[in-house]
């Protein structure tokens, strides 16, 4: 039933209703003394001579591209997971090569040591 | 004077729903800002795990939400975080182009929907009971009648980590 | 169609929650502080009240009456959102966490472990945002290396979580804390433990794992430009976070409400839960207090090296036991 969600739906928008409040509260409670040093960004009290929009290294995409790769595999598991016991053997065989596979792709990520933060 | 139908709490939340996810869909395409883009897509993604859910295909929700705005989402504030240029500046979602692209966009709109309405649509089988037996009854389905069909996904997603590792090189000792 | 049932009974049990939630983060601030104090020799907080238990009041009280301050050059609609968005998942994740018998603490959705797994995939956006909206140098790092090491960490955390369904045959919660286990299940069980408790820690950004807010190279990472209540908003965050991933964690390894009596006597079930709860919680502060921080390649290496490939090997362990032994 779509309906037993919907405490998940409440749960959702109360949440987010409360971070709006708490937001807002400081903004009316608070003193306003604004200032043009308050509203520079903060680099340990010297002038930024560099700017954030830089390059940063790939690896971190990286890290996002096989984050992908493996959670796509793992979404696969959990219906599997759920019907492995009345299943038994069975599932337990063709779910192998699947699993192989992604041990092998694993493998190969740690000899190519793509991960390797130099 | 015909009273209008008062509408179900299903179809009010459906509509709250559906109205969250295509203003912000409409969102991706025209803000200014290519990083305000990526957060709508990802709103948009959440909105449709939200329409799933009132179709009640939960397992389908929770892969929507686990993949596409945990992941896929992620990636790509990544990639506009990782070029330079299109990380602040403004861009103009606007091109020399757009009136023919709008025309061609609204008669596909056109097509699609005529084209959807012909078709006869199967009514809706025996109510199924979405309990967890659901879940698991896909999770049967994968290991047997759609085997084939994992075990060259598990191939497939193979290539696509080969594939990334490669791209991601650096050729530097 | 019955409102009352359909809106208003859930509500009042989300605000309930949250009320509780709420004063557990600002009693969690104390007890760390006197914790972390007793680590050192040193009192802790111990003006405000009688054993500073008035503390957290003081603070909410102070962050309230902050100057709200947006820098000029910040993404403003991106900086607002930030704290909001860091707050939601640490709170919406309660919900399908039993806290009695036949009770979970809003609702027994079909997918419950599912849920707890898509919740914490959508975490990091918090943070995300805080780092690119802020246009600071340490926030933007401070953010990057948050994600990256958010999405390492949660990878072996979801093989773990497949470990665990597997075993239990069921993604209700609520089923899973009341289903009786054999011995050896329990013992496979606590034998990742420590693993999963060091995802989480690198789940919740909690020190040792806290490289996205080095005080002595990021300043306090992708925080740096946000003060007042903003800040106290992702404070929140991570304290709430804390709590419920010590729930999560009592909950599937420590058979959470569960106790002797709490059959019988249901108010027994929160009491038992609360005590487990802070137990995890010593845990944390305990970690926080003794183990330095690794370096962020070794951070890494960890989890692509050790924890994903023992992940699976655990997962592989539960499938055979499954299929052979029950």
């Amino acid at each position: 039933m779509a309906e037993s969600y919907l405490p998940l739906l409440i749960l959702i928008v109360l949440a987010l209703g409360f971070g709006a409040v708490v937001l807002v509260l400081p903004a009316l409670l608070g003193p306003r003394e604004i200032n043009k040093q308050k509203m520079q960004p903060y680099e340990s009290g010297i002038i930024p001579f560099t700017s954030p929009r830089r390059r940063f290294p790939v690896k971190y995409y990286l890290v996002a591209m096989l984050f992908l790769v493996f959670d796509v595999e793992v979404i696969f598991l959990y219906p599997w997971a759920a019907v492995l016991r009345d299943m038994g053997v069975f599932a337990l065989v063709a779910m192998a090569p699947f699993l192989l596979v992604l041990v092998l792709g694993f493998v190969y990520e740690l000899k190519k040591g793509a991960l390797h933060w130099r | 004077m015909p009273t209008l139908p008062v509408p179900t709490f299903t179809q009010v939340v459906f509509v709250l729903i559906a109205a969250f996810t295509v203003i912000s869909g409409l969102g991706v395409v025209v803000a200014r800002n290519l990083f305000h883009s990526a957060l709508l897509l990802a709103a948009t993604f959440f909105g449709v795990a939200g329409l799933y859910v009132m179709l009640e295909a939960e397992f389908l929700a929770v892969t929507q939400i686990l993949i596409y705005v945990g992941a896929v989402a992620t990636l790509i504030t990544f990639a506009i975080m990782l070029t330079r240029g299109a990380m602040h500046g403004e861009t103009n979602p606007l091109n020399r182009q757009w009136g023919k692209a709008a025309l061609f966009a609204f008669l596909f709109l056109v097509g699609l929907l005529g084209y959807l309405g012909g078709i006869p649509w199967p009514a809706p089988f025996q109510a199924i009971q979405a309990d967890e037996g659901l879940i698991a009854r896909l999770g049967e389905q994968l290991v047997t009648r759609y085997m084939v069909s994992l075990e060259v996904m598990g191939l497939l997603l193979m290539v696509a980590l080969v594939g990334a590792i490669l791209l991601a090189r650096d050729d530097k000792p | 169609m019955d409102w009352l049932n359909l809106l208003v009974y859930p509500a009042v049990r989300v605000l309930v929650l949250f009320f509780v939630l709420l004063t557990g983060f600002a009693y969690l601030t104390w007890y760390e502080r006197k914790l972390l104090a007793r680590f050192q020799v040193r009192y802790g907080p111990n003006r405000a009240g009688r054993f500073g238990l008035l503390q957290p009041l003081a603070d909410a009280i102070k962050a309230l009456f902050k100057e709200e301050i947006v820098p000029d050059h910040v993404d403003r609609p991106v900086y607002l959102l930030a704290p909001a968005l860091a707050i939601v998942p640490a709170l919406i994740i309660w919900a399908v966490i039993p806290v009695a018998k036949d009770f979970p603490a809003v609702a027994d959705v079909p997918i419950g472990i599912l849920w707890i797994l898509a919740v914490a995939g959508i975490e990091g956006y918090g943070v995300i945002l805080a780092g690119w909206s802020s246009n600071n140098n340490y926030s933007l790092l401070g953010a990057l290396r948050s994600s990256a090491q958010m999405i390492s960490y949660e990878l072996p955390l979801g093989i773990f979580l497949v470990s665990i369904l597997v075993l239990a045959g069921t993604f209700s919660l609520v089923e899973l804390v009341e289903m009786s286990r054999p011995w050896w299940e329990w013992l496979w069980l606590w034998l990742v433990f420590p693993l999963f408790f060091i995802c989480i820690l690198a789940e919740t950004n909690r020190s040792p794992f806290d490289l996205p807010e080095t005080e002595n190279e990021l300043v306090a990472g992708f925080q740096t430009e946000y003060g007042g209540m903003k800040f106290a908003l992702f404070f929140m965050a991570e304290y709430i976070n804390m709590i419920t991933t010590s729930a999560i964690m009592a909950t599937l390894f420590f058979g959470g409400w569960k106790g002797p009596f709490a059959d019988q006597y249901v108010w027994l079930g929160p009491v038992y839960l609360f005590i487990k709860v802070v137990a995890l919680l010593f845990l944390f502060i305990w970690v926080r207090a003794s183990v330095s921080r690794p370096r962020w390649d070794q951070l890494m290496r960890f989890s692509w090296q050790f924890l994903l490939p023992v992940s699976l090997m655990h997962l592989m362990g539960s499938a055979v036991f499954t299929v052979f032994l029950k």
